[in-house]
């Protein structure tokens, strides 16, 4: 069967609960889901943050994302995988990233949702702008995320 | 008519979200796009959009290298993304 494929990009919140039934097709095929949530923290490089502003290329975002989505499925045997990113003001605390998987077995749906997640960070034309008490900035991409999805190239 | 958008640190650096482009043989291609440009545009410009980590984007596709541009192409020019 081929993979449930979906990508959400949108300023509301999310619910994990609903997110995660979402992921199963009522075939009783599933033998686990494996998901990350990613919070927004409050602080970064020893800055404090108190809002986080997320600025995306609309089309690009949605298409670049379903890629990995499609990728991953041709690496694992997937039922399904999504994911929900927010953009615009967030606060630290607030939910900003979400990946959920769901596979026959654990293997495939941890392997999956950590390649999701480091091809995202890389691939997703998505930029971060803190603003805090030291005024606002341009969050840097870290080499350390580059790497990690280097480390899945060299796996192929 | 080409479409180029610029995003994130590289927008306000410029000053600039989109612009249009005549589609004409001055512009065939990412690199020549560029240079056309930074040439009407001056320094700021050129120091942006030729800085080592900027990344170019083609039709909503990360393009590494040149590639040839046709009418109603749709460029980006942005800097390493930081989602997740």
């Amino acid at each position: 069967m081929k993979a449930l494929l979906e990508v959400s990009v949108q300023e509301s919140d999310f619910d994990l609960r609903i997110l995660q039934g979402s992921l199963l097709r009522g075939a009783a095929e599933e033998g686990g889901v494996a998901t990350f949530t990613g919070y927004v923290r409050g602080s970064n490089d020893q800055r404090g943050v108190s809002t986080l502003l997320l600025e995306h290329y609309p089309g690009m975002t949605e298409r670049s994302i379903l890629a990995i989505l499609e990728e991953s499925a041709e690496r694992w045997p997937l039922l399904a995988a999504r994911v929900v990113h927010r953009v615009g003001e967030l606060a630290p605390g607030d939910q900003i990233v979400w990946v959920g998987v769901s596979a026959a077995h654990r293997e495939a749906a941890f392997a999956a949702c950590e390649f999701i997640m480091d091809y995202l960070k890389t691939r997703a034309p998505f930029w971060k702008k803190e603003r805090g008490p030291q005024g606002e900035h341009w969050v840097d991409a870290r080499d350390s995320d580059s790497e990690r999805a280097e480390r899945w190239q060299a796996q192929q | 008519m080409l479409r180029v958008l610029f995003f994130g640190r590289l927008r306000e650096e410029l000053g600039c979200g989109e612009i249009e482009v005549i589609a004409d043989d001055s512009c065939r291609d990412l690199d020549a796009l560029q240079a056309q440009l930074c040439a009407a545009n001056g320094e700021r410009w050129t120091r942006a959009l030729g800085a080592a980590n900027t990344i170019r984007a083609l039709n909503q596709v990360m393009v590494s290298g040149n590639a040839p541009l046709a009418d109603g192409d749709e460029v980006a020019f942005f800097p390493p993304v930081t989602g997740g």
